[in-house]
This record gives structure tokens, C-alpha cells and sequence, in this order.
């Protein structure tokens, strides 16, 4: 009886969390005078919706410029930030702790205090309205940077010893030792700094205004706050769904990974 | 300790990029605080102008406020979902990895996506919530146009969004508690509420701290939400931090009192943290 009650309640749960999203679907499926109701069934199937998206905004292009700007942010993140993580939990230099607090301090800081500012440098720069604008001042992380130091600390210092006999440089050490034996690492980075930017949308309203250069989620925006969508429920539903349904494919295949890496984000005070 | 070349190569990128868009654009805030400026004409040298205009702005306090009345309803509210149900997970169960990705899936779908939903839902007249209430005979609420509701209203969306992430937060820290302290509160008699009072929430306590942090930092961050949903309206009761310094930098071209105003909550943000973890500390001195 117990836990009958314990799966009526889990249940509950899942359709509070999961129903909102079938709705949403089933909705951009039918013609806007068959919306209303809980049914999740059309009575008559229909792709009109997502055609008048797909005609009004350069949705497309926008997947393009979410990709490409994330991509280039999770390959620099992983790059830039695993060699640094590297020299500060293996290499013995000067001022390492100094770096170490550095980074530390730059993750505690709030990010209204720079925003600004940082707005600011960037149009003073010339990159409004540029790839540059979305890509550059987030290739470092300092969440990553601490990640991959933690990490690193764990490898055995006999590997690093024998490689060097073999005469490898550090890089061919964090290439070719290292990251091989980083995955789990290298995925909760990839994944994190992933979702961060490509779901980020405050900062590209910032500075981007030309249309065919900005994101999914900003465009998204616009369009369901601005007049075209003409407010119809159908189609601000579909340009919503097209924005989560990448995520949500990748979701289905690769959730333990998502689940996983996201909870590290506890380890971050 | 000595110089090592190579390690100096390694660390370079990383130094350049934070002098460039970290250390320079924080110097530069403390700058605009005492400047006017609209990007476009010179900067203007107007002393402590934009730290009186802050103190005596009723939008600021308003923002405040509003921030404050958002996390009195999520933290309390996340932290009793999110265990609760997180509970209900940790036992031999079947499908546990299924509800755990079911209620995962707001947290990794995109924020604009939760708000634009969640505004038709909410919606007066056509939405969804109210067309059940009605259907059981309880009557419309103004979820987003009350100006009462709207804040709560938001509160409970963000909580519906994050949930799941602390419900997995949980469900490790409860996976962390030693089994022989039930067992040994089983011999001495307790009941299931004295085992959860007395044992597990003061072993899980480093989560709720975590909980209570990450949710105080993301109210201080919340925008796309009423950016959305109400534009910050009713009566500006649903004007959050975020948006406020966006509406002063964006619609007013206000840089230097934009730049006072994430200068103020940063810090406010800093202090409420290092508060909550005083307060804390004292608690359970853990």
C-alpha cells in the first residue's frame, strides 16, 4: 500500500513536468482553431505552423549560428582550459597558487558587475554584430579550469615521468596522456560550457541586432515577444519547440551524461 | 619554486583573456560609476550623481524588493520539492532512472522555451491552468496580470525548471548517509519522521546549503523569465535585478548608471551569500 502511494506520487511528478512539453508539441500540430483543451491527440494533422516559421524567420541559419558559436566555445573551453588545469596541478612555477586564487576569485565574482562594462569593451572593439561578440569572451572558463585541476591531480606522476624520459613536451603530455585518460572530465566540460552558451540569450539581445547573425534562443525571443508571429499560439509554440527539440534529441540519447555532468555544477562554491 | 618556461606558455592564454574581459571590464566599472554616457557622445565625469541617483531610485528598491519576495517562495519551495521527491526516489524502486530523467527535462530545456510555454499556460483567458480551474468550477486567477501573483507566479516557473537538478543533488547527498544510522535508530524504535528530522536533513545539510546558494544567485540572475512572461510588469512587481540594469543600458542608453546598478546588486548578491552562510554555519555548524 506504501508504495503504491509512492508511484501514484512519482507519476503525478512526471506528468507535472513532462505533460507541459507533449502540449506544447501536440498544439504546433493542428490548425490554430482546433487549440484549447488537454487533448495531447490532433484531429486533424498539420505542419502549417511550423511552415509559417520557417517562412518568416531564418530559423535555419539560426541553428547554424548556435552551433557554430557554441562549438567553437566547447573546443576552446577544453582546449585552453585542460592546459591550464594542467599547469597548475602538475608544473611547479612561480606565482602558481597566485593563478590558482585568480581563478577561484573570477568564479565567485558576480557577473552583473561586468556586464557592462564588458558590453561596453566589446562594442569599443568593433564586435556588435559579430561571431567575435558571442565567441570570444567566453572561451575561457574558470568552473572548467578548476574541474580539469581536480581532475588532473589523480593521474599518476610515473606517467608524466615516463613520457618525459621518452621526450614528449608538455603538450604532447595533456594531448596524448592526459586527455585520454579525461573523459569523464571531458565530457562534464564539454557538456556544462555547452548548454551555458547555446542556451545563453541575454547576452546576444546585448550585441546582436542584425537578424541573420543571431542564435536560436534570441531569435526565438523576438519573435514571440514581436508582431511576427501575430500572436498566434500555434506557430510562437513551434518556433519554441524547434529551439528545444535539438537538445531534447540529444537528451534522449545521451540523459545519464547530461544528468551527471549538470550535477557537477554542485562542486562550484 | 622556480621559473619554468613552459608553464608560463600554458597559463598565457588564460592571463590574456582575463585582463582582457574580466580585469579590464572590472577597473572600467568602477570608472563608469562616477561617468554618464551614452556610447555615442564623450563620457561625462559626473562624481557620486549615479550612487545618489541608486539610492533614491524607487525602480531600484522596487527590483530589490522584488528579487527578495522571488526567493522567499523559491528557496523554501525548491528545497521542499526537490527533497520530497528525491525521497521518493531513494528506494528500492523500480524505473528510478526514468523519473529521475522525467523530471530532469526542464532543466536542460532552454529558458526561453519553459518562459514562452509557461506564459500560454498561465494566460488569462486562453490558458491552460485557468481552463482547468474553470472546469471544476474555481474561478480564473490572474497568474501574470495580478500584480499580487505575478512575482509568485515566476517563482513557481523557476522552480518547475530547476527542480530536477536539486532532486538529483539530493539524491546523491542522501545516497551519502551511512545505512547503520537507520539501523540503529530501527533498534532504538524511531519513527520514519524522527529518522528524517534527526538523521537524514542534518547528513544532507551541505546540499541544502548548495540549494540555498545556487537558487540565491540565480534569483540575482533571473531575466528571460519576466523579460518574456511580463516584461517586468504589472506595476513593475516582476522587475528583477537583471532586467532592470537591461531596460537602463538597453532601452535608456543609461551605460553609467547600468554599470552602478550591476556594481550594487554584485555586491548585494556577494553579501546575501556570505549571510546565508554565516547563518548556517550557526545552525548546524557543519
Amino acid at each position: 500500500m506504501k508504495s503504491f502511494w509512492r508511484y501514484a506520487v512519482l507519476v503525478l511528478a512526471t506528468l507535472i513536468f513532462v505533460y507541459p512539453f507533449m502540449w506544447m508539441i501536440s498544439v504546433t500540430l493542428r490548425p490554430e482553431e482546433e487549440i484549447g483543451g488537454f487533448g495531447l491527440w490532433p484531429k486533424t494533422w498539420t505542419l502549417q505552423n511550423y511552415a509559417t516559421v520557417f517562412t518568416k524567420i531564418p530559423i535555419l541559419r539560426a541553428f547554424g549560428n548556435s552551433l557554430l558559436v557554441s562549438l567553437s566555445v566547447v573546443v576552446s573551453v577544453i582546449l585552453f582550459c585542460s592546459l591550464v588545469g594542467y599547469a597548475l596541478s602538475r608544473l611547479q612555477f612561480r606565482g602558481r597558487e597566485a593563478i590558482s586564487n585568480l581563478v577561484i576569485f573570477t568564479m565567485v565574482l558576480p557577473f552583473q558587475l561586468t556586464l557592462i562594462p564588458l558590453y561596453l569593451l566589446v562594442v569599443k572593439l568593433g564586435w556588435a554584430d559579430t561571431y567575435l561578440a558571442l565567441i570570444v569572451p567566453f572561451m575561457m572558463s574558470s568552473f572548467a579550469i578548476l574541474l580539469f585541476r581536480q581532475f588532473f591531480k589523480s593521474i599518476p606522476q610515473d606517467l608524466i615521468d615516463a613520457a618525459r624520459i621518452d621526450g614528449c613536451s608538455d603538450l604532447g603530455i595533456v594531448f596524448r596522456i592526459f586527455w585520454p585518460l579525461s573523459i569523464p572530465a571531458i565530457i562534464t566540460v564539454g557538456i556544462i560550457s555547452f548548454m551555458g552558451i547555446w542556451n545563453e540569450v541575454l547576452w546576444p539581445l546585448m550585441v546582436i541586432h542584425k537578424q541573420e547573425l543571431m542564435v536560436m534562443p534570441q531569435l526565438v525571443t523576438l519573435f514571440a515577444l514581436g508582431g511576427a508571429s501575430e500572436g498566434q499560439l500555434g506557430v510562437q509554440l513551434a518556433a519554441a519547440t524547434l529551439l528545444a527539440l535539438p537538445i531534447l534529441i540529444a537528451y534522449l540519447f545521451f540523459q545519464r551524461y547530461f544528468i551527471e555532468s549538470l550535477a557537477t555544477t554542485g562542486l562550484k562554491e | 619554486m622556480k621559473h619554468n618556461r613552459p608553464a608560463y606558455l600554458l597559463i598565457a592564454p588564460y592571463l590574456l583573456h582575463f585582463s582582457v574581459f574580466i580585469g579590464f571590464p572590472l577597473v572600467f566599472s568602477f570608472v563608469l560609476i562616477f561617468h554618464r554616457w551614452d556610447i555615442i557622445s564623450p563620457m561625462e565625469w559626473v562624481g557620486l550623481k549615479n550612487v545618489h541617483r541608486l539610492i533614491h531610485d524607487r525602480l531600484f528598491w522596487q527590483a530589490l524588493w522584488n528579487t527578495a519576495v522571488f526567493l522567499f517562495l523559491h528557496i523554501p519551495l525548491q528545497i521542499v520539492v526537490a527533497l520530497f521527491l528525491a525521497v521518493q526516489l531513494n528506494q528500492r524502486i523500480a524505473l528510478r532512472g526514468f523519473f529521475r530523467a522525467a523530471f530532469f527535462v526542464p532543466v536542460i530545456v532552454s529558458g526561453v522555451v519553459i518562459a514562452i510555454l509557461w506564459d500560454k499556460l498561465m494566460a488569462y483567458d486562453s490558458g491552460l491552468i485557468n481552463h482547468f480551474l474553470a472546469s471544476i468550477g474555481l474561478p480564473k486567477i490572474g497568474w501574470l496580470i495580478d500584480h499580487r501573483l505575478a512575482m509568485p507566479s515566476i517563482a513557481l516557473v523557476a522552480t518547475w525548471k530547476n527542480v530536477g537538478l536539486y532532486i538529483v543533488l539530493f539524491l546523491v547527498g542522501l545516497q551519502g548517509v551511512p545505512r547503520h544510522l537507520y539501523e540503529a535508530a530501527d533498534i532504538e524504535g524511531a519513527s520514519g519522521w524522527q529518522k528524517f528530522w534527526n538523521i537524514t536533513l542534518p547528513m544532507i545539510n551541505p546540499t541544502v546549503y548548495l540549494v540555498v546558494i545556487l537558487s540565491t544567485i540565480g534569483g540575482f540572475s533571473l531575466f528571460i523569465e519576466p523579460y518574456i512572461m511580463t516584461g517586468g510588469g504589472p506595476l513593475n512587481r516582476t522587475l528583477s535585478a537583471l532586467l532592470y540594469i537591461y531596460k537602463q543600458g538597453f532601452f535608456f542608453y543609461h551605460m553609467g548608471y547600468a554599470a552602478t546598478l550591476g556594481f550594487a546588486f554584485a555586491m548585494l548578491v556577494m553579501l546575501v551569500v556570505l549571510i546565508q552562510r554565516k547563518l548556517i554555519e550557526q545552525e548546524v555548524g557543519y
